[in-house]
């Protein structure tokens, strides 16, 4: 089987998962939420939350992922399922690609219900050219922070301790996608008097870390979880 | 092989009485005097700084430990590879990369220590939100969860493949945060702070000191890491022997309750 119909095949049941328990829809994203309007609370100001908005709805996403990804390989290892995979001989860098390209899928609706919620909750304003901007960063900023995400998760699954490892493990690595991400959204909401057309090198970036922990994670998985 | 080979250099270091050799001996006395000197130098014979007055001494040490610090981490990549290779596949480049990380984690607190210090003597803050600084934060926290990850348990092969793994990933990670921090940094940065004060006008003596502080901590980096690899060496071998032990004795009550039952009937 090809490494990309191993992809889709685990992708697809990630996805199934997804829709039959609800998961993200019903705790993820009112928790990401939640912690929007706790920003609120701490932040107080009108003009300071309009300020770091872009940085929020980022930081919000980062701790969304925190949790999807801890969910997605809950799912993997309740039942000894990535051994099972493992045994059937299964290719490691087709479940890893499967695998980001599911919690992609879920961390991008996450993203744009964020960016709503910023712009609904914080006041954020946008035009045409600010809107194909930020989801032009959506696209890939997603994609490095779900390989990140799978790539430490699947190193993390199925020890003791985890739940603290992860995050320890994985903040540092995200912290250029979080630069990335948040300077290119300050443009895209026009927020702190940047213009639009600044976002767009904050978008290469992002493509340059997707592209390294992509293939560094394709490369780098199967000696992970083979174990 | 893996197992038994250091189970063998085990029993020969179980004779002696530490993870001392001859040569280690010379390179620590090596390193207590070259400490000493640099104790010398950089508090009594180098002259106080033009400009930031007596708290240039502090830098003697943080050039040093920041100096050793990143070359634990230049240590641990090239260890984590050279395990991960196929052919040059041995534990004992896993402990030395373990026993290079806990030092360069060690150093690297000395050094944001000091330099917090320094900061604070000469910027009047402990942190400024340089590049250079905000990245060796980062870098910190890595090789902290880096050895988070060595204390995971599992069989030694495990332990050495995971941590090899992730070493790997701290160096594709670090010139990442490092151009990031840049460029974030020149957004909101302006250049007064990067101008050092101090870093141009050293006096001979001064640059002297500063080198013998390097070749200090780097002696002591070397010596550290001998005799870390030795240690965890001997760890590994006591966790195997006490795997060993515990299956034997298992096998014996295995045995005794036979032969109990064997009476009975």
């Amino acid at each position: 089987m090809s490494v990309w119909r191993t992809a889709r095949l685990v992708a697809a049941k990630d996805l199934r998962i997804e829709r039959r328990s609800r998961v993200v829809t019903n705790q993820v994203l009112p928790f990401a939420g939640l912690v929007m309007v706790l920003f609120a609370f701490v932040l107080d100001s009108d003009a300071v939350l309009l300020r770091v908005a872009p940085g929020l709805i980022w930081l919000a996403a980062v701790f969304g992922l925190l949790v999807v990804v801890q969910r997605s390989f809950a799912v993997e290892t309740a039942d000894g399922a990535l051994d099972a995979l493992r045994v059937a001989g299964v290719d490691p860098a087709g479940v890893f690609l499967g695998k980001s390209f599911a919690l992609a899928t879920m961390l991008a609706v996450l993203e744009l219900v964020l960016g709503a919620l910023a712009i609904v909750l914080y006041g954020a304003e946008t035009s045409p050219a600010g809107v194909v901007l930020f989801v032009t960063t959506l696209l890939p900023a997603t994609c490095a922070l779900a390989f990140i995400g799978t790539l430490y998760g699947g190193l993390a699954a199925g020890v003791k301790g985890r739940e603290t490892l992860l995050p320890l493990l994985m903040f540092p690595v995200v912290a250029p996608v979080l630069i990335g991400a948040t300077r290119a959204t300050e443009a895209a909401l026009d927020t702190s008097g940047v213009a639009t057309s600044e976002g767009w090198p904050w978008v290469a970036l992002l493509a340059v870390v997707a592209a390294l922990f992509g293939v560094g994670g394709t490369l780098a998985f199967g000696s992970l979880v083979e174990e | 092989m893996a197992i038994t080979a250091p189970t063998n250099r085990a029993d020969a270091c179980a004779t002696a009485t530490g993870t001392g050799t001859r040569f280690t001996r010379g390179l620590g006395v090596a390193a207590i005097a070259a400490l000493a000197a640099l104790a010398l130098f950089g508090l009594v014979l180098s002259p106080a700084d033009v400009v930031q007055g007596e708290s240039v001494r502090i830098l003697y040490v943080h050039v040093g430990t920041v100096w050793v610090a990143y070359l634990a981490f230049v240590v641990t990549a090239v260890s984590s590879a050279a395990y991960l290779w196929k052919r040059t596949r041995s534990l004992t480049w896993d402990r030395i990369a373990g026993a290079s990380a806990e030092i360069g984690v060690l150093f690297m607190a000395v050094t944001l220590f000091t330099g917090s210090l320094w900061g604070r003597l000469t910027w009047g803050t402990f942190w400024v939100w340089d590049a250079r600084v905000t990245t060796t934060a980062l870098l910190f926290v890595t090789y902290i969860g880096y050895l988070a990850v060595r204390g995971l348990g599992g069989t030694h092969d495990q332990r050495a493949r995971r941590s090899a793994v992730v070493a790997l990933l701290a160096v594709l990670e670090i010139p990442l945060v490092h151009f990031s921090v840049v460029i974030w940094n020149s957004v909101h940065q302006d250049a007064s702070v990067a101008n050092r004060p101090g870093d141009v006008m050293l006096d001979g003596l001064m640059l002297f000191t500063l080198l013998l502080g390097t070749v200090a901590f780097s002696l002591v980096f070397v010596w550290y890491v001998l005799h870390r690899q030795r240690v965890l060496m001997l760890a590994d071998a006591v966790d195997d022997r006490g795997l060993d032990l515990a299956l034997a004795e298992r096998r014996q009550e295995g045995r005794d309750g036979l032969s109990t039952q064997g009476v009975e009937r």
